[in-house]
């Protein structure tokens, strides 16, 4: 692919030659995410339908796989309405850092060996922090709509994320103690291996924590009560309209994918095979082989998950979400550091030798 | 070249919204403020090759201390007016303190001073070498004791937060969801054995009356 | 694992310190898991967790100084000593603050534990070996202090005291970070080792070490709470439940020496002409504001406050001479100031005992106490005494030991100020005394204390009379620790 740059722009001089080349990197990304998201609302609508024996959308197009156009076409024609003494100005910037968010962390993540746009170091720093800083997209929308349901849509935002945060920073500090490096691709390196080798069964309830965490820092069910549609009417978006209300909606797929992808560049292995042996059969033996198609399987995997999720369980209770993040993950990572610590000090066979 | 331009970009920024934290009228724009401020000094440490500090920065300054303090700030209805009362009354008393010790320092310590000999230039490294790596090594070897104190610092303020916050107020109200779960049957219903209508006794003195 | 035997090795001197911390956390769970009304227990646990530090301090006592963690922890005799007096004076302080606080029901586990951590700040500000641990050091003293004097969240007296201690207390460190960061931006050196032999070896004194040093003279002064940065002095030790009004008077001014003599005496010995300037105005300016303002207050503890205030400038003018004689004067100074205010504020717990709730703090309450109980008015004679420095009592030699280090060095001028400003603090001392032995009582009820109260404050006491009949006792401790002292003379 860089050849076939160096072909193309290649009489560019270097300090731009380099911007070109980054930006349809961003753009060789950002395109296929975003038309993922936007199936992705789709998929929602037809499992969780299924799920509960009804059909889903089934009008726009064949089996209803245009509506997502559908839906695109009526938000951008919808006004956007800002409310009554809100504060313009962050009420209509609070969408744009949601999403911003959501899509800078990409950044960092390696689709396999060679397919990333930036191999830095602290990957997985980065990715903390950009994934924190989504929670800004939420507190700012609560609070400069003017709005009670949706300042308290925020509050309980900004108290459940920093709670899951903690957690879910401790789970990758033992995925970076047990893989000894904080770039992403090193990682899945150090995963190297069959499905035993994975990070997934040394880090147990990491695993299961990072995913949890995961799915209470997107805010969907059945942590969703930052939105809490019964409760809150629909917490902090409550007053967007529009475009306004499809970005945040966007930033909010853009991140459940992200979480999925991450969970499987951590403990699944990346794009690595799960049976790398199998490699050597014949015919079907080039499946085996690690590469991008594996990342992408599980990583739809995960999405379903987070789908299944949704339809399955009802609802936490506020306070319930708290002492989860508080009182059971945080003491839970805790303790998994020093049993991780001592798995790696005496060097556990296959992991850590 | 190119870096001076971002570096005088950042800190231009950096000291222009460190100047709207204190002047902004509105609290949560001043912390919105400060986020900014934040993130210009992170970008001014990357220019300087130190990734850790600047993500450690970001992630630990802009992605949890902001959003509590955002958090309390929106919670509060801080009405500045009687804040700001004061402010012009004492406005030339302390700006005339200010501009004293300004003179006074600038007439001490002239612009050749402020050079630091002993850090020396900055060293510039290659790609694959990680300041995360040696930040770490120096923590737990040469700062261990330090370090150890920092954390016991920090418990301390924990122990002083919640010994200082958690206690019961008389006459608040509010609800135990626990309790209200835990509820049983007998806790809110009285079964009473009430003599049926049938019961002909009964009857007869229902007609009676 | 070599390395990792090794740093065992190299920690061992510090090793009362890690088993403070270690105790400090077992005691936090511990407490955690007793009934509400079992706090003797953790005050108790408390207590002894303090004296197997005060065996370790005592068993690990340094020939010689040794250093640790690269540096930044050092052992020494002088360390070693004031840490003995430091644990010694906690251990005390803690039987008045649980009989304090089981009488008013105030009891809980958080004093005791916060105490521990608090006593952890201190051993680590008197051994520190670099400006990054002292500062470390100081800030887990401030914050435990700060914590434990709001905790009676039921007092607004207490509440109001805290806010201030802690604002300005935060502004304190804040200079005082400021200055360190300035010293280490010019020197390129963070420990007291390294900063004094790039002050040394630099051919010019960089201005900028120079504007550290103020910022960090200010911050200490603060602590010390010497004029002009006192505001914050009158109002904490008001404020404050009298025995965490005792642990701040008392405990911390030790440690606050052993700062001084770090950061100054070691870290930036090679400025000793500028900061002794400052030390010389900051002593005037403690020992005027400190003896006249205490003359106007009718609150014990306000009284107390602004004496101490004065008792910094003496402790100062010792340190401003910067001979190895003056800083052991000093430090005879500040340990037997140390005892004295012990016992004074014992007594302000003692008398405030009254009805069980309120506390005694106004000198009023003081009236007649010899028809109540003589045994302890005439102990409180003795440390009124002491503290005017009026001999035989231990607060003369003191005074005078600093005095005559001054002449030595030829400040008999500042010596000379220091006597007159005694003179005037004499008067509110012997008010004192006066209220105590020639006023009919306000109140006639008997003062009961519980008996270790009784016993730890007679002991107190008599300890001050036993120091002025013998005070080379004490000064001979002081004297091992500075060895500078005993090669030159």
């Amino acid at each position: 692919m860089s050849d076939l740059l160096i072909n193309l722009f290649g009489w560019l001089p270097a300090n731009l030659f380099l911007l070109v080349e980054t930006l349809l990197k961003i753009a060789l990304l950002l395109v296929p995410l975003l038309i993922t998201v936007a199936w992705y609302t789709y998929a929602e609508r037809k499992v969780i339908g299924y799920m509960q024996v009804r059909i889903g959308p089934n009008r726009v197009g064949p089996k209803g796989w245009l509506q997502p156009i559908a839906d695109a076409v009526k938000l951008m024609f919808k006004e956007l309405i800002v409310p009554a003494r809100a504060n313009r100005f962050l009420f209509l910037i609070a969408p744009v850092i949601s999403l911003t968010c959501a899509l800078a962390a990409w950044a960092v993540v390696p689709f396999s060996d060679f397919l990333v746009i930036s191999d830095i170091n602290a990957g997985l720093l980065y990715i903390l922090a950009m994934t924190s800083l989504g929670v800004y997209g939420v507190i700012i929308a609560g609070w400069a709509s003017n709005s009670k349901y949706a300042l308290l849509g925020a509050m309980r935002c900004a108290a459940q994320i920093v709670a899951y945060e903690i957690a879910m920073g401790f789970a990758l500090v033992v995925v970076l103690m047990a893989a000894g490096s904080l770039n992403l691709r090193e990682i899945v390196a150090a995963q190297e291996g069959g499905i035993v080798n994975w990070f997934w069964l040394p880090l147990l309830p990491m695993f299961l924590v990072y995913m949890i965490s995961g799915i209470a820092e997107t805010n969907r069910a059945p942590f969703d009560v930052a939105e809490g549609e019964s409760e809150i009417v629909a917490g902090f978006h409550v007053e967007y309209s529009g475009m306004a209300f499809s970005v945040f909606f966007l930033a909010e797929y853009a991140n459940m994918i992200l979480i999925s992808a991450l969970t499987v560049l951590m403990f699944l292995g990346g794009w690595l095979s799960p049976f790398p042996l199998a490699a050597g059969l014949p015919l079907i033996g080039g499946l085996f082989e690690p590469g991008v198609h594996w990342f992408i399987f599980k990583t739809v995997f995960f999405m379903f998950l987070f789908l299944w999720l949704r339809a399955t369980f009802p609802r936490y209770r506020y306070d319930q979400i708290m002492r989860l993040g508080w009182k059971v993950f945080i003491p839970l990572t805790v303790v998994w550091i020093a049993v991780t610590g001592i798995a790696i000090m005496i060097g556990l066979p296959p992991w850590f030798d | 070249m190119f870096i001076s331009f971002v570096f005088y970009t950042l800190a231009a920024v950096l000291v222009a919204s460190a100047i709207m934290v204190i002047s902004a009228r509105n609290p949560v724009h001043c912390a919105l403020f400060l986020v900014m401020a934040f993130f210009s000094s992170a970008g001014i440490w990357l220019l300087l090759e130190a990734e850790f500090l600047a993500i450690v920065l970001v992630l630990v300054y802009v992605g949890a201390v902001m959003v509590l303090f955002l958090f309390v700030v929106m919670m509060l209805d801080i009405n500045l007016a009687p804040l700001r009362e004061g402010f012009a009354r004492y406005l030339p008393i302390g700006a005339l303190v200010a501009a004293v010790v300004v003179i006074e320092i600038v007439l001490v310590i002239g612009a050749s001073d402020i050079d630091l000999p002993a850090v020396g230039d900055i060293v510039y490294r290659d790609a694959d070498y990680s300041n995360t790596k040696e930040l770490g090594t120096l923590l737990y070897t040469v700062h261990l004791y330090a370090f150890e104190l920092a954390a016991a610092i920090l418990l301390v303020a924990i122990v002083a937060a919640i010994a200082l916050t958690m206690r019961r107020r008389s006459g608040t109200k509010s609800q135990d969801p626990s309790r209200q779960v835990a509820v049983k049957r007998e806790d809110r219903i009285r079964i009473v054995s009430m003599p049926s209508s049938s019961d002909p006794e009964h009857e007869s003195s229902e007609r009676r009356r | 694992m070599n390395a990792v035997h090794s740093l065992w090795l190299s920690s061992l001197p510090a090793l009362a310190e890690f088993f403070l911390l270690a105790a400090g956390c077992t005691i936090l769970v511990i407490d955690a898991f007793l009934d509400k009304g079992r706090e003797a227990i953790t005050c108790r646990l408390s207590q002894l967790a303090l004296v197997v530090t005060l065996a370790l301090v005592v068993a690990l006592f340094p020939d010689a100084r040794i250093t640790a963690f690269d540096g930044s922890f050092v052992s020494d005799v002088m360390g070693g000593l004031l840490k003995i007096f430091i644990l010694l004076i906690v251990i005390v302080g803690l039987f008045y603050l649980q009989a304090y606080l089981d009488e008013r029901g105030q009891a809980r586990g958080e004093y005791f534990v916060l105490v521990l951590f608090g006593s952890l700040g201190m051993l680590v500000m008197v051994s520190a070996g670099s400006f990054l641990t002292l500062y470390l050091g100081l800030e887990l003293l401030s914050l435990s202090l700060y914590a434990l004097v709001a905790l009676n969240r039921e007092s607004p007296l207490a509440c109001e005291a805290a806010m201030k201690y802690f604002v300005l207390g935060a502004l304190a460190s804040g200079i005082l970070l400021y200055g360190i960061s300035m010293i280490y931006g010019s020197t390129g050196r963070i420990d007291f080792a390294g900063v004094s032999s790039a002050i040394g070896d630099a051919s010019s004194l960089s201005l900028i070490t120079l504007l550290g040093l103020v910022f960090v003279v200010v911050g200490i002064a603060f602590k010390f709470g010497a004029v002009p940065f006192h505001m914050w002095v009158p109002d904490v030790y008001e404020g404050a439940p009298a025995p965490i009004t005792m642990l701040i008077a008392t405990a911390p001014k030790i440690a606050a020496f052993g700062m001084l003599i770090r950061a100054l005496g070691e870290g930036l010995e090679f400025l000793f002409i500028d900061w002794m300037q400052m030390l010389t105005f900051l002593a005037i300016a403690s020992l005027a504001i400190g003896n006249v303002v205490a003359i106007a207050q009718t609150n014990m503890k306000r009284m107390l406050a602004y004496s101490a205030i004065a008792h910094v400038g003496f402790i100062f003018i010792g340190l401003l001479t910067g001979t190895p004689g003056g800083k052991a004067a000093s430090m005879f100074y500040v340990i037997s100031y140390a005892l004295m205010a012990l016992g004074a504020f014992g007594m302000v717990i003692w008398l405030g005992r009254k009805d069980g709730v309120g506390e005694a703090d106004r000198i009023d309450d003081l009236k007649g106490i010899i028809e109540r109980n003589p045994w302890f008015a005439l102990m409180m004679l003795f440390l009124m005494l002491s503290m005017a420095g009026v001999p035989p009592f231990v607060g003369f030699w003191a005074k005078l030991a600093v005095l005559s280090e001054a002449v030595d060095v030829g400040m008999t001028w500042l010596a000379v100020t220091a006597v007159i400003f005694s003179v005037i603090g004499l008067f509110y001392y012997l008010r004192v005394v006066g209220l105590m032995f020639f006023h009919a009582p306000e109140r006639s009820a008997p003062i009961v204390a519980p008996n270790t109260v009784r016993l730890v404050l007679s002991i107190n006491a008599l300890a001050i009379v036993a120091f002025g009949f013998y005070p080379d006792l004490l000064m001979d401790i002081c004297v091992r620790a500075f060895p500078g002292l005993m090669a030159g003379q």
